[in-house]
Formats: structure tokens, sequence, C-alpha cells
């Protein structure tokens, strides 16, 4: 009798199918719960994962198979996962819980993930079996291509969507003769519409690959091999390889006989689970909500709420994913998303320039993105995509769309949005000096999917974040039809999987009252969390919570926890608050001798039209402060900086309104405000805007009748006009208007973002229907920025009175 | 090897840090959410940063100019960067923090 056994065992999953979506899972799983399972993989390719978005580059010759390893067999084997590579698996037996492989293996299993991916569609006509048919789905097929197309001749590629263009270009590359054969009257018929087909044909053919469109094919013609293919109107074209790439279908043979529910996929919930609770599935092979999916971001998306699940987190659910392909054919640069057709309740934006071989669309249903495509000039897709997942309104700037944002003034790289058409050598991110190519080749070296992975491996846009579009660009055009720009719902950061909002929502709806409870309550992956989340929660949790709420020094950026701006060596900066720019002599006199007194290296004008002074070590802040006997400027803070202004009726000539009443007003009505980022004001006496007003986060300009408020400029990293809010009359209505639109912002914008591209976002109609129109809701508001403001305190005059440490000092001196 | 007094850990903020001004420079003083205490140089590799202004998390502190994060155990730069810093060894007694530190070199 064999003794039983006492050692509690691990859970035993089992993971069918060895590609991207099933290995995704487990990675993601490891993460969560490196311990719970113990794992075992089946694989009918004899490879380990491999990136199967470079089937392509290996086709063309430009890369080696064992480059585009994702996982190679050390990772299995560090993590003590077993893997069956080359071994197909039979049959589920739901009842004893285990598969049986062809070969005759049996795996018992608690849990059961089937990632069994999809097969080439084979169309049905005689023939095709014959030597010399193949598909295009694996590394074996590109093997098998790559040896026949040693043999030069000709090729015929049959279905000309992406991957048959991909091959057509992949053997043209190699020195075959290439024709498309497509059933449609244009290539691409599911990405483009006609007049986009003709201009891809055309640019396809001047590469050297012939079409043939309108064709449906009848017989592969051949006794012991291919050697031909005819139509169904009788015609015949003569050929030494023939390809097909008419479509993928979703392999769910295993899971159809195992009597799980399958349509066209097999069917999962939104926790990817199938009809049996204890198998789940994920990437191609499934069918979620009527959708099923060939591109790897929803893949990925799917593999983390499925591993969320699996490592019994239950907290994630999958929601469907909205897709778009930006795809490179052969250097042909291509963007479609959503419904690019149009038609009953549409409008559409065309630009069409032949000569140069730019084609953009953009579909409208009232006023708001819903589709598009982009030929020959992409460099607007993702910010396209953008619009058309946020639903944005874009009445305002339907005249320059298709020109893009960089139309309305982007950044120091304006012009510089062909991030394809750019030199290896070009510097894409000017903060941390990341080119171009190694940017391409950490893509394609490191098999890098997602902004967020390039951020982490290569540094670029990880710091301004100014450039994020040249990099998804140049996401989109390494990973060719695969990339789909970023999932849905961003996590706030490595900690969580929640998003900003939802970690918003819970704090508010939890009462959570510090950044220790909130990461506690939420299952913070790290208790300390990181550099992202601490300040971003420790704000939100001071939003909705402005007097109970905890403030968390330790979670608050080096400047805001030390009341100064610290400088590159270590030193830092001393600015000040002069209210509305007007100082006094016996100020500037106290301000010059402290400032000698310490021997402060430098003494400037900030742009804002303060004071700064430069150079100053930790110890002697509370010293400095004490002295100048002036509250803080908070220009170190994501807070209310200056409100800079001109003259006005005071003494200018031409000053319609008192502009420096107006901004000292402002100016003590609202410091002290912290806010997901810095905000800056102005206020200018007449039209003639010497405040500059219209590039601030909400600007004043004087006309006869009164004030003209405006929000959401900005003259910094990105150059944004501001919109004209609304007009009033008197000092006190520009002061609730500031108070209410500022505080619907610092309630409603994500941490670190600007009230620029806030205002885009939300779209000004919405901010005016809160702020402007109705009367109640922003003496509300306004009422809850004055509450928030009265739970601060100057930080300096704290310091002064020991109230607040700040640190100043070593904790110790050892002498020497 | 001279052990220093340096006071109690709780002159030293929790997931963050101080530093000491020694013979040898700048040392910064780390405390992360179990009351581990690091010490290594106040200097970030990248370009100086003092890093007991960063942010610490497990064994990470995050330097507070650019955001690099080094590993506090190994005292180096996590990937992408590369560069390291050099470590103390430190001993808790009775919540008092003591810090090693070698006879330096002549």
């Amino acid at each position: 009798m064999n003794p039983v056994s006492v050692q509690p065992r691990k859970a035993r999953l089992v993971v069918v199918g060895n590609g991207m979506a099933g290995i995704r899972a487990v990675e993601e799983l490891l993460k969560m719960a490196p311990d719970l399972y113990e794992i075992t993989i089946f694989g009918d390719e004899p490879h380990p994962n491999y990136n199967r978005i470079l089937l392509t580059p290996v086709l063309a010759g430009e890369m080696a198979l064992e480059e585009t390893i994702l996982n190679p067999l050390d990772w299995y084997a560090e993590h003590g996962i077993t893997l069956h590579t080359g071994s197909r698996v039979a049959m589920i037996d739901r009842v004893k819980r285990r598969v049986v492989t062809e070969d005759g293996r049996v795996a018992p299993y608690d849990r059961l993930l089937l990632a069994t991916g999809a097969a080439a569609a084979i169309a049905p006509i005689p023939g095709n079996d014959l030597p010399g048919v193949v598909s295009y789905r694996d590394m074996a097929d590109v093997a098998a291509l790559i040896r026949d197309s040693g043999l030069g001749g000709e090729a015929v590629v049959i279905g000309g969507g992406l991957l048959g263009l991909e091959v057509a270009h992949g053997l043209r590359a190699r020195g075959m003769g290439v024709t498309v054969v497509h059933r449609r009257a244009w290539p691409l018929d599911k990405q483009l519409d006609a007049r986009g087909g003709a201009l891809l044909q055309r640019a396809m053919e001047a590469r050297g690959v012939r079409f043939l469109l309108g064709k449906e094919s009848a017989a592969v013609l051949g006794d012991t091999r291919v050697r031909g293919l005819r139509f169904t109107d009788g015609g015949e074209i003569p050929t030494d390889v023939l390809v097909m790439t008419i479509g993928i279908k979703p392999r769910i043979e295993l899971a159809q006989a195992a009597g799980l529910q399958c349509e066209t996929g097999i069917l999962v919930n939104d926790t990817l689970q199938t009809y049996d609770p204890r198998i789940y599935a994920v990437g191609e092979c499934v069918q979620h909500r009527g959708q099923t999916y060939g591109l790897v971001a929803p893949l990925f998306e799917q593999a983390k709420v499925a591993a969320n699940h699996l490592a019994e987190y239950g907290r994630m659910r999958y929601q469907g994913s909205v897709t778009s392909t930006k795809l490179k054919v052969t250097g042909i640069e291509l963007f479609s998303a959503g419904d690019f057709m149009g038609g009953d309740h549409c409008e559409e934006v065309t630009l069409l320039d032949g000569g140069q071989g730019v084609y953009k669309k953009v579909i409208l249903r009232e006023n708001r993105v819903v589709g598009g495509l982009l030929y020959g000039d992409t460099g607007i897709g993702p910010w396209l995509f953008q619009l058309m997942r946020d639903g944005t309104d874009v009445s305002a700037f339907r005249d320059t769309l298709v020109f893009g944002e960089t139309h309305l003034g982007d950044s120091g790289h304006a012009g510089e949005s062909q991030a394809a058409r750019l030199a290896d050598g070009a510097e894409i991110c000017g903060c941390n000096g990341v080119s171009k190519g190694s940017i391409v080749k950490a893509i394609r070296e490191q098999g890098l999917f997602t902004l967020e992975e390039v951020r982490k491996c290569t540094k670029a846009s990880a710091s301004c974040g100014s450039c994020t579009g040249l990099v998804e660009q140049l996401l989109a055009s390494t990973l060719g039809g695969f990339y789909d720009s970023t999932p849905k719902k961003k996590a706030l950061c490595g900690c969580t999987d929640l998003s900003h909002q939802e970690v918003r929502d819970a704090i508010l709806e939890e009462k959570l009252l510090s950044v220790r409870q909130a990461f506690a309550y939420l299952d913070w992956r790290h208790p300390g969390g990181c550099a992202t989340c601490r300040p971003a929660v420790n704000y939100y949790i001071r939003t909705a919570w402005p007097a109970e709420g905890v403030d968390d020094a330790q979670s608050r950026f080096i400047n805001e926890r030390a009341h100064a701006n610290i400088q590159r060596d270590g030193t830092y900066s001393v600015v000040p608050r002069i209210y509305g720019g007007v100082t006094s002599p016996a100020e500037l006199k106290r301000i010059a001798e402290v400032a000698e007194r310490h021997h402060v290296p430098m003494v400037k004008f900030t742009g804002g039209q303060r004071l700064d002074l430069l150079g100053v070590k930790k110890e002697d802040l509370p010293r400095i402060w004490a002295e100048l006997d002036m509250p803080s400027g908070h220009a170190y803070g994501k807070a209310l900086r200056t409100v800079k202004s001109c003259v006005g009726t005071e003494f200018c000539r031409f000053g319609v309104q008192d502009s420096t009443r107006l901004a000292i007003e402002l100016e003590r009505g609202l410091e002290r405000m912290w806010a997901p980022h810095k905000v800056k004001l102005a206020a200018s006496g007449c039209p003639r805007n010497c405040a500059e007003s219209t590039i601030k986060d909400f600007g004043v300009i004087g006309v006869d009748s009164g004030w003209e408020l405006y929000v959401g400029g900005n003259g910094g990293m990105k150059v944004r006009a501001a919109d004209l809010l609304c007009k009033v009359k008197t000092h006190e209505e520009v002061l609730e208007v500031a108070k209410a639109f500022l505080q619907m912002y610092r309630e409603d914008a994500q941490y670190l973002e600007r009230t620029a591209p806030w205002v885009e976002r939300v779209g000004l109609d919405s901010i005016k229907a809160v702020v402007v129109n109705d009367l109640e809701s922003r003496r509300q508001l306004a009422a809850r920025m004055d509450f928030a403001l009265s739970q601060e305190k100057d930080p300096w005059a704290e310091a002064i009175s020991g109230r607040l440490d700040i640190h100043a000092a070593p904790l110790r001196r050892i002498p020497a | 090897m001279e052990w220093l007094a340096l006071g109690s850990i709780e002159e030293i903020p929790a997931l963050g840090g101080r530093y000491v001004e020694t013979p040898q420079g700048q040392i910064a003083l780390l405390r992360n959410e179990k009351d581990e205490i690091f010490a290594v140089r106040n200097r970030c590799p990248h370009r100086g940063g003092p890093l007991s202004e960063g942010f610490v998390s497990g064994h990470t502190v995050f330097c507070p100019l650019h955001n690099w994060q080094i590993d506090l155990e190994k005292g180096e730069a996590m990937a992408p960067d590369h560069g390291c810093v050099k470590t103390f060894p430190v001993r808790i007694e009775d919540q008092q923090v003591w810090l090693g530190l070698e006879e330096e070199a002549p």
C-alpha cells in the first residue's frame, strides 16, 4: 500500500499553446503569484516562444530565427516550468481533469489555460494539398518559403490582405517574381477604401509586385507539385510556389471536442473563463463579446486579466479592445482604425494629394472621430486614434484635423512628426539622448510591444514625455500590422493594475485617508510604491479629503518636501511670493541684503516676473526664509505659481482695466493651491495682452466692458493658445470663475496633466456647462476650493516656527 | 572598521532618507517600509543627485534629479541605466543606527 502523502501539493496549471498570448499570461501570473502553480506548457511547434510579428523580417532575410526568440529555454527552466515542445494536445478530459497528447503524455490540471491561437485558412479548392502550396503562419511556413524561394521563379499569393502583402514583399526581396491574387477590387479592402487601395497598388507595383484583382480561385494546377492556378473565369496563371493568406481561423477543435462552447472562437466571459470555470482561454482562439482579435495588444490585455484571476486576485475584467492597425508594408505608411468607409449619419474629412501619394480620410459622427485611414503620411495616426477612443469633440479644430496635432503647434519637435523618415542617428528623446536607431533596435531585440516597455528599456519619452508621439510611431512602424497603439486602460504605474480614475474613485468611496492605507487597501504590489504612484496618490487623497487626508511628506517630490527647487548641483532656489509682481523699495532692499549676507550665487528674475535666489544650500533655507520674512512663492510645486501682470489703468496710457489689482487679488485668492501640475495665471489690462494671458492655464484680458477669461493655454513644452471661456464684468466674478475652473481641474485631471491637454480631453463645452452656465455648480466648486485652501498654511512660516521639519541639516556630522 | 552611532531610527523618515557628513563625504541613510536601513554614498552615479532626498521603496531608491533607480543592496543602477554607488554596512541595535566606516586608505 502506498503511504498517503500529506505534503500539500501546489495547484497544477497546464497551458496548451506556447505562443505569445499563452506565455504572456504565464509571465503576468509569475509576476503576481510566482509560487502558486506547478506549470506545464505544451506547444506543437519545436521552438520556445518566439515573436510571431517578426515572421516577415525573417522571410525577407533581415533577421534570423534566433533573434525572434522571446523566451529562451533557460527562462522556462529558471521558473520551474515543464515545457513540451513539438507535442500536440489531442484531448481534454474534463471529468478526470487532465490533457492527453498525441504522443501519449498525460498531464493532470487544476486549472487549464487554452492559448491555441489560430491557423491559416486554406481555400477549399482542388489541389490545395499539393507540394508547393504553403500558408504563412509560423516558422515552419517561413522555412518552407525560404527553401522554395531559393529556387527563384514565380510565386502567387492568394489574398491581398496585410499578411499577403507582407509575404509578397518578402518573396520579392528574395528575388522571386510575385503576383498577388485578390477577390476584391482593391488590396487591403479591410483597411482601405477604393482610393487608398489604388494608391497602395500603384506603390506596390512600383516595387515589382503584380496584382490580379477581382479574381476568384477555382483550382490549383499540377500533378506532383503546384505548377499554376486556375480562376473561376477560366483564366490561368503559372507558378512555382502558391501561398495562401486568405485569413486565419481560431483553433477551437480541441475545445469543441471537450464540449466547451464555441462559435467562431472559444467563448469566454469577462474573466476569460470558458464554459468550464476551471478552463481559461486567451489569444486568437477566443471569442469575447462576439469579437475575435488578431492583434497583439488585445491579446496581452486578455493575458493580464486571465493571469489576475489565475493568481486568485479576482479583480480585473476584460471588456474588449478598440483596435487600430498601423501597418508598414514594404516601406509604405498606412494606418486605419474604426469605421473608415463612412455612410449614413457620418461626415468625411478628406485630403488627397496624388502627386505625393498622400491620402487622409477621417470619419466623423456628431463631431466625434469614429474612424479614419491614413495613407502615405500616418504621423497623426496615434493622435487620431486617441481622439477616437476618448470620443473628443473635434468641432473646434475640424478644419485642421487632417494636419494633425502638429498643426496646432507641437513641441520643439514640430516638423519632425514623421518618425519613419528620420535617420537612425536622429535624436528622438531630447531629455535622455535616445536615438531612433537605439529605440528600433530595442523594440526588435528585446521584443517590446508597448510604450511602457520602451520607456523602461530605453528611457525614451520617460522624462518630459514630449516625444511620446514619436516613440509610438516608431513602435507602430517597427511592429507593423500587429501594433495596436496603447491598451485601452492605462494602469497608474507598475505597482498596480488600476487606472488613475479607479484609484481616485476608491479613495473617495472608501474614504482612504493616507497613501499607506490606499496602498494596503488596493493591494499594491510594492508596499512602498514608487516615484510615480506616491505623489499621485498623495495628491488624490489631499484633493478628495482636504481636511482629514494625511499629506505624506515622503510622497512629495523633493521640491515640495523642501519647499524649494532642487538644482542640478543639489543646491536649491528660493522664490518668495510677490503678489501680482508688485514690490517696494523696502522689500527689494531686504531681499538684496539677505542675498548679500548669504553670498547667494545668483539673483535672477523668473519667467513669471518674480525674483529667484539661486544656489542656496538646504541647510541655509530656513534662515533665509526667516530673514526674508515673506511667504513662499510655491515656484517649486505642482501648485499655483505666479499671476503675471501688466501695468494696467493705474499708469499705462492704453490700459482699460486695473490688471495689477486683479492680479494681486487672484494671487491672494489662490495662493497655496496644490494642483495636478503647475498652474500659471496672467492678467492683462487691455487687448494688447502684454502679460501673455493667452498662453496661461487661466488668463484674463481687460476689455472696455469687463474681462475676457481664457483657459487651457500653454507656452511651455507644447504651445497652445488658450480658449475663450467667457466674458464677465467684475473682479468678483473673475475670481469665482477662476476658482471654479481650477477646482474642476483639480478634481478631474490626472496627476501631472496640465490644463491644456485636460481642456482638450474633456472639451471646452463640458467645462462651460459647469463653470459658466450653471451658477450654482460654479458657486459650489468655488466653495470647495476655498475650503481646501483654508486647510493650507504657508510652509515657510511653518518651517520657521518649527512646526514643519524639512530636515535641512545633516543627521550627524562626523569629524575626521 | 569603525562603528559610529548615528541616533535613533526614528530620525530617518520611513520611505525616505537623511544624510551624514563624514570625512569620506556625504553618506545617505535610507529607510524602507520594513524599517531596514541602507547606507550609500550620497551621490547618484548619473549626475550626482542627493540620494538621501529620493523615494525609497523595498530595496530601491529613486534619485530625485532624474529618477534613476538604484538597487540599495548591490549599490548598482537598475537597467537600462549603468553605474554604481558605494554601499556601507549598517547595524541596528535597540532602535539605534550604527554606520560602519573603513579606515580611509592612506
